[in-house]
This record gives C-alpha cells, sequence and structure tokens, in this order.
C-alpha cells in the first residue's frame, strides 16, 4: 500500500452518513489497493464512528477532536484538515457532495491550489488515470474529468457510488491527532431545524414529492405518510414551494436539491423541463397526475391518470399491506 | 461600502442541450444570467442602497458576455467589469477563474462580495470558496439573509434545509441561496441607464497574468447526454387495481419495494 487516500468523514446528530461509507467505496474505485484513511472531526470522543468507517473498509482512522471542532465551519475544519493533510501527503481525498463538502472542499484545494471535481456519481479508471463522471447542466449532460495536476481530489453525490458491505471482521488503527486552531472569525449562534425529521432528502432511497396539483399545505399530508411508510423522505416542485404549500428546503430541481433516489414518486408535479433536472436520474420514477398530457409521464417508468387523493391514501393502505 | 458581484452567464434554464464533438452546443443558444447570481446582483444592489457605495459587476467571458452585465447595470449595479478571455484561453477550470480573479481584487479595496451558490452549467460551486481563501477573507455559503450593522454580518445559512444564524466580520464572500430576495426585473427606466453606465473590459495580459499561471489542474475528456429514456407504462383500468398493479411492480418488476 504505497498510495493513501483520505476520507473526510461527516456526521449528523452523531452518526455518520451514509456517504461516508459511500466515499469509502470511492476511494478503492479509485486506487484498489490503496490505504483509505478515514478524517474524522469533532469535539466529543469519535471512537465509535472512527471503528464504523473501518467496518466500512477504512484501512486507518484519523481522529481530530478539538473544542473549536464542535460544529462544522469552514476555518476550523479547514485548519484541521489541512494539517492531515500536511502529515498524510495522500495521492487522493474524497469527501461527501453535502453541504459541508461543498463548503470546505473548494477551500481546501485553493489553499494547495489544486484541481477538485465536484459532484462525481462514477468512478472509472483508464489506465492509471481516474476519470470522474459528473452531471453538468442540471443533468440534462454528463462530462468527464480528470485532475492532470496534483492530488486527485472529488467529492461525490451521495446515493449513486454504493457503499462496501458493513464487515465487523475489518480492523484498523484508530489514530488521536491534536492541532491547534486559531481563533474562529465566523460564529454560529443558532441551529434551527427545519428540515423535516428522519430521512434526509438528498440522501433518501425513496423520495415523494408534490407539486402544484397537492393544492394545500394540507394536501401534503397523506404525502408525508406515504414517505413514512416508505421510510423515505418528501420533495416539491418549485410550484408547490411558491405557493407556500411547503419549505425552500424541500424544493427539487435546477434551483434547488438534486435527487437519485431509488425511487421517486411525483405526485401532481407536472413535470417542467426546471424540476425533472433535478430528479430525472432517479432510479425509478412513478408519475401520479390527473392530466394524461402532463410531461412528466415522459419520464416515467410507471404512471397513473388519476386522482392523488384518492390513489394516495390507497397506495399507503398497500404499502403498509405488503410490508405488514 | 465596495461591493462586488461574480456574475456567470448560462444557458436559459428553457434550452435543450446538445452535444457535438464532446461539447456543448451553443450556437444559437439563449443565454441568461445564472439564476443563483441574479440573486447575488439584487442583494448587492439592497445592501448598498441601506448603507451606500458602489456595486461593480465582474464577469469573466466573451464579447456576448456584456448583454449579461448590461442586464445587472439596468438592475442597478453602478459598474461593470468585463475579463474577456476569449482569444487568450482555450481551457479553463475553478482554478483558472479564481486565478483570474485573484488577480483583478489584488490592488481593490473589497468589502462584500456575493456570488451566486452555484451555476446551473457547470455546478460545480467553487469559485467563490477558492476565491475567499486566495483574498484570506471569511466567507458564507448558501446565505438565505443578510444583515450587515458596521462591520459585522449576521447571515442565515441554508444547511440542506436547517438555518443556521451566523455571525462573522467584513471583509466578507457570500454565496447566496434561493430565498434570499426577489431579484427585480430591469426597468424600462433603468435600460436606458443602463446603457451609459461603465463597462470596463479587460483582458489577462491587463491583470498581469499569461496562459502558463492559468493551466487548468482538471480536464474534461468527454460530455455525452443521457440514454434517452423510453416511455414508461401508464397503468389502466380501476383506480384500486392501478394501485395494486403499481405496487407489484415496484416490487417485482423495479425491485425497489
Amino acid at each position: 500500500m504505497s498510495e493513501k487516500i483520505l476520507v473526510i468523514g461527516e456526521s449528523r446528530d452523531g452518526v455518520l452518513r451514509n456517504v461516508t461509507f459511500e466515499a469509502i467505496a470511492a476511494a478503492k474505485k479509485i486506487s484498489s489497493d490503496t490505504e483509505v484513511v478515514g478524517v474524522l472531526l469533532g469535539s466529543e470522543n469519535l471512537a465509535d464512528q472512527a471503528q464504523e468507517m473501518i467496518y466500512y473498509g477504512a484501512n486507518r482512522v484519523i481522529t481530530v477532536i478539538h473544542e473549536k471542532l464542535a460544529s462544522y465551519t469552514s476555518e476550523g475544519y479547514g485548519q484541521a484538515v489541512l494539517s492531515v493533510i500536511e502529515d498524510e501527503s495522500p495521492y487522493g481525498i474524497v469527501m461527501g457532495h453535502t453541504a459541508i463538502g461543498k463548503d470546505l472542499t473548494p477551500k481546501i484545494a485553493s489553499k494547495l491550489e489544486i484541481g477538485l471535481i465536484s459532484d462525481a456519481i462514477e468512478i472509472n479508471l483508464d489506465g492509471d488515470q481516474v476519470v470522474f463522471t459528473r452531471p453538468i447542466y442540471s443533468g440534462k449532460a454528463f462530462e468527464k474529468k480528470v485532475i492532470t495536476d496534483g492530488i486527485v481530489f472529488a467529492t461525490i453525490r451521495p446515493n449513486n457510488i454504493p457503499s462496501l458491505d458493513r464487515d465487523e471482521s475489518r480492523s484498523g488503527e484508530i489514530q488521536e491527532k491534536s492541532v491547534d486552531i486559531a481563533d474562529l472569525r465566523t460564529v454560529i449562534k443558532e441551529v434551527l431545524r427545519k428540515a423535516t425529521d428522519g430521512v434526509d432528502l438528498s440522501e433518501a432511497k425513496v423520495v415523494v414529492a408534490g407539486g402544484r396539483g397537492v393544492k394545500s399545505a394540507d394536501g401534503f399530508k397523506p404525502l408525508y405518510e406515504l414517505a413514512e411508510v416508505l421510510g423515505g423522505a418528501v420533495g416539491a416542485s418549485r410550484g408547490a414551494c411558491d405557493a407556500d404549500y411547503c419549505d425552500y428546503s424541500l424544493q427539487i430541481g435546477q434551483t434547488g436539491k438534486v435527487v437519485t433516489p431509488d425511487l421517486y414518486i411525483a405526485v401532481g408535479i407536472s413535470g417542467a423541463i426546471q424540476h425533472l433536472a433535478g430528479m430525472s436520474n432517479s432510479k425509478v420514477i412513478v408519475a401520479i397526475n390527473k392530466d394524461p398530457e402532463a410531461n412528466i409521464f415522459n419520464v416515467a417508468d410507471y404512471g397513473i391518470v388519476g386522482d392523488l387523493f384518492e390513489v394516495i391514501p390507497m397506495l399507503i393502505e398497500e404499502v403498509k399491506a405488503l410490508k405488514a | 461600502m465596495n461591493i462586488y458581484v461574480l456574475l456567470k452567464k448560462t444557458f436559459d434554464t428553457e434550452e435543450k442541450i446538445a452535444v457535438s464533438n464532446g461539447r456543448i452546443e451553443d450556437d444559437g443558444a439563449e443565454f441568461i444570467i445564472n439564476p443563483y447570481d441574479e440573486y447575488a446582483v439584487e442583494e448587492a444592489i439592497k445592501q448598498r442602497d441601506e448603507h451606500g457605495g458602489e456595486v461593480t459587476v465582474i464577469t469573466i467571458g466573451d464579447e456576448d458576455s456584456e448583454k449579461q452585465l448590461r442586464t445587472a447595470l439596468a438592475m442597478g449595479a453602478d459598474k461593470a467589469v468585463l475579463i474577456n478571455t476569449e482569444d487568450d484561453l482555450e481551457d479553463g477550470d475553478q482554478f483558472t477563474t479564481t486565478k483570474i480573479l485573484e488577480a483583478f481584487f489584488e490592488d481593490k479595496d473589497v468589502d462584500l462580495i456575493l456570488a451566486g451558490n452555484v451555476a446551473i452549467d457547470e455546478a460545480s460551486g467553487q469559485v467563490g470558496p477558492r476565491l475567499a481563501e486566495r483574498l484570506g477573507i471569511n466567507y458564507v455559503t448558501t446565505i438565505t439573509r443578510l444583515e450587515i450593522d458596521g462591520n459585522t454580518a449576521k447571515i442565515d445559512k441554508d444547511v440542506e434545509g436547517d438555518v443556521e444564524k451566523i455571525e462573522t466580520t467584513l471583509p466578507l464572500l457570500v454565496t447566496c441561496q434561493q430565498g434570499l430576495n426577489e431579484p427585480r426585473y430591469p426597468s424600462l427606466p433603468g435600460i436606458m441607464k443602463a446603457k451609459k453606465k461603465p463597462l470596463e473590459e479587460l483582458e489577462i495580459d491587463d491583470l498581469d497574468l499569461d496562459e502558463d499561471d492559468l493551466e487548468p489542474k482538471t480536464k474534461t475528456v468527454d460530455i455525452f447526454l443521457p440514454p434517452q429514456k423510453e416511455a414508461g407504462r401508464v397503468l389502466e383500468g380501476e383506480v384500486s387495481d392501478q394501485v395494486k398493479e403499481l405496487v407489484s411492480l415496484l416490487r417485482n418488476e423495479a425491485k425497489v419495494l
């Protein structure tokens, strides 16, 4: 194992996000005989999370614990990660293309004056060259991109590169590293949780999304119920957000979130090109709409033409029966 | 306040994308201001109206980019700068763009730089944070509220739906998220005035840069369109039967339940 690839882990409410495990798998795609070195940052004991990264394939994990790393700031995390990079001189670095990943990785790339490939959905080798595939023009096209100089540095889109199976027989060293962190100029005063509890929209395997056809905030209730029985998350079209049926944090589309779940159920969504940009790469798409001419049927694998207020409750019952 | 906006022109969101010879075909395409950059222009104008100062809009592009700059001027920006790389650069990436902007800002006295949080074409979202790092100033991405009081900025930051209340200090770079404001449409008098507002055109020579300084660190080796999706199956029959069939298909054929 001559090469090392750093995987910067990320947790939410003390639990590692799936994309961290996917990033470990991505590192192994970049180089199959590499040493995958997990990096975890925080203000409290990270041994359990480090162990989890090892079960998912990391060979070694470096934990950096400092009171200034209690919550993410680009300054604090930036200093800590740069210090690890300096120690390890990695061949590659992988992180999730999440709010933190998007914020942190360009800073590091810029500091080191290196390239960065954001939002990769696939990694292949062409000889020695690592080729990343990423969506451009909101998923209307894809590009294959390579790093021509310096560290192979990429963020990966959640839900696209499958993680390895968890295996408790895997073992590896956990190292604690101490760092000095200069005073932070940016302070987080408060966090207001608006995102729905439970399943994270960008990582959800199932998304139930509503559009203008849902007609009201109340109309979203059955969608939440369906999402719950499916273990998924609720999303929305811009139309539904503009009409105040739900919060903009749920918006899927060209502006808004891009999701690629296994199953996307579009309810009362007409399928404007801007919405398709946020979901058309979903693996299976179901459309439920009373307008048989709605554009959403052109991208759907399965369609039901009908009244969503009739269809959704039936669907909830059917799924419940199936899961019972 | 000295306020700067980083602006990029992008394809209109309605444009269909075609690829020829491994490149996106842009002949005849309609271009617009990147939608997230419109939030940045709007916010810059609002902050200037509240605190005084001047808004300068900058873009890196070709001579056609003047159109988007004039639109920003018509919205209310005071000055525009076009860094025209058409004759000098074959390729570039986020490193290249940052390097050019870094050189541009070298002798500028900056209080606030605003940018979109992502451009809807290449969608890397890198240039804002990259530039802030080079300039050694604070940055906050995906903001939905900005309140400046003296040297302090109070910010709401969207974090995948949650809101972080952040306090930081100027000089500052922010990238704008939907929800920050409602970008205004240029008014007719605004459009007339915009024609007379200063628009400076620079080339990389003027910034003491040459091609070698700007050599990208990444390279696009191919561009392709997603496979055409075949039209799906619209189910038929009684609604209750359709729902039963759907669940069965999702379980047995699509294997997602």
